[in-house]
């Protein structure tokens, strides 16, 4: 892990979503499905944040502005500076025969990075409506659907399922597919196995997300 | 010296932070394994930040047998934090660490806002502790009381040979949208800016009125928050909160803490030891 001081690209909008990206200094984007933690201006602590795109010379991370960190992350302009620390916590294993990536709301945040290095497979991502599946162009040969049909419902069998979204979302995918494997959320402080917040029950015992995870295996 | 606050850092994880202090202070230790409270744990503040983790920790047996072997291969210092729920925890605990030469000081939570309070008072667990071991003991106080400098004077009557000042004092936070409780327990510690106030008086008023070596913690975030805490009366400063932000703040720290000291004219910080107090009595005296 290391942490660093990046310059910021450019802030795009994406439906209701932002796309942060940032120069990528001496800093690895890592796996798909590792995370870092961002500096959120103005607030105590960083923000956790799966690498959406590992663009040429830059990382860029998927937000949704739904609370003061995420906010600030999001009104950054081109040239403001903030510390990011990773990459952190285990990533999806990549060595997958038939590929289907799911995904859910900001949930979807990997998937491009992940599709890119997977070699562009198969992908279905749902949304709660037409505007915040604007963010599916990320991901440009998905299959999109819209509330009220779920996702889970166009995941074909046969498939190696990775998926990152909402828990609901996840516990479904689980359902119909026991050896998915699941990228999970929870509030943390730190991302590096410091501060114990991240905590969630894995076979029964409670486990730090960010060392244990994020990238979980269904069964 | 340096150090971190119990519960702030995991050394086996993070190994590199870990070196970067003076003394590697071990997450609490109880008697028998905990899982912790149940999610979610953290919450952060406009002032600070919530934790309700709840003493999550492997007990006493695996930490000596699986943790301590490893923390030893660091090449730090090592702390121990316990904690209990009766007095006699406490000295169980402390006779189990007297053995192992690599534990060089010993440090007595009895002061976590996430657990139910032990019955008997400091005194009586310190007491226990001191018969129990011959390592360095410091106790860890809540300012959370009355008089912090009465427990502290009962701690130093006890045997203590230091104060570990502060732990974080409880907190509520309600979700904005459904004004429940935003952690799973409901209440929680708090930490991070807002405790800083309250832990300078505590230090301030310890060293007052006991004159003890004092760890002084809370809401550290700069060398300068740290040289507060060596004018106010502490000999030694920890880092909390600010580890989770920043993984580097141990060594930006240090250099910022004896910069500090230099801009206002001393050789090192601990020439501004109790500084606030010697002020203090010149204003008296005038």
């Amino acid at each position: 892990m290391r942490r660093e001081r990046l310059s910021v690209v450019a802030n795009e909008q994406i439906g209701p979503y932002t796309l942060l990206r940032v120069r990528r200094g001496g800093i690895e984007p890592g796996l798909p499905g590792q995370f870092f933690m961002l500096e959120a201006p103005g607030r105590l602590l960083p923000r956790p944040m799966s690498l959406c795109l590992a663009l040429v010379g830059e990382l860029a991370f998927l937000i949704d502005p739904i609370g003061p960190g995420t906010q600030a992350l999001c009104a950054l302009e081109a040239g403001e500076q903030l510390h990011v620390l990773g990459p952190l916590g285990n990533g999806f294993d990549l060595d997958v025969e038939r590929p289907l990536l799911v995904g859910g709301g900001i949930g979807i945040a990997p998937l491009p990075y992940l599709w890119e290095r997977l070699g562009r497979p198969p992908a279905v991502l749902g949304f709660r409506s037409e505007r915040h599946a604007e963010a599916a162009a990320l991901v440009p040969s998905a299959q999109v659907c819209v509330e009220p049909t779920l996702v889970t419902e166009l995941i074909p069998a046969g498939f190696d399922v990775l998926a990152c979204g909402p828990e609901p979302m996840l516990e479904a995918v689980r359902a119909v597919a026991p050896a998915a494997q699941l990228a999970w959320e929870a509030p943390m402080a730190c991302g590096y196995g410091a501060c114990y917040g991240c905590a969630v029950e894995i076979d029964g015992v409670l486990m730090r997300l960010c060392v244990e995870g994020p990238v979980l295996r269904a069964a | 010296m340096l150090l971190n606050a119990s519960g702030c850092l995991d050394a086996l994880v993070a190994p590199d932070v870990a070196r970067g202090l003076d003394a590697f202070v071990t997450k609490t230790v109880t008697p028998l394994p905990r899982d912790g409270n149940a999610p979610v744990r953290i919450a952060e503040m406009d002032v600070g930040m919530l934790n309700s983790i709840g003493l999550a920790n492997p007990g006493i047996d695996r930490f000596l047998t699986r943790m301590l072997p490893r923390l030893e291969q660091l090449g730090v210092p090592l702390w121990a934090s316990v904690g209990g729920f009766e007095t006699d925890d406490y000295a169980d605990l402390c006779s189990r660490l007297d053995d192992y030469a690599s534990v060089s000081a010993i440090e007595l939570n009895v002061s976590c806002p996430n657990v139910e309070t032990p019955a008997e008072s400091t005194a009586q667990i310190v007491v226990a502790a001191r018969l129990a071991t011959r390592k360095p003991l410091w106790a860890k106080l809540s300012p959370a009381v009355p008089d912090i400098g009465e427990v502290a004077k009962a701690a130093q009557a006890a045997g203590a040979d230091g104060l570990s000042l502060v732990n974080t004092i409880r907190g509520l936070k309600l979700d904005p949208r459904t004004l429940r409780p935003a952690l799973g327990p409901g209440h929680g510690g708090l930490s991070g800016p807002a405790l800083k106030p309250v832990a300078l008086a505590a230090v301030a008023t310890c060293y007052r009125a006991t004159g003890m070596p004092i760890v002084g913690m809370g809401g550290i975030r700069t060398g300068l928050d740290a040289l507060e805490f060596i004018a106010a009366g502490a000999c030694h400063v920890a880092i909390g909160t600010t580890l989770f932000a920043d993984p580097d703040a141990p060594a930006r720290v240090r250099i910022e803490l004896h910069a500090a000291a230099r801009e206002r004219g001393w050789t090192t910080y601990e020439d501004a030891y109790a500084e606030a107090h010697r002020e203090a009595l010149s204003v008296r005296t005038t």
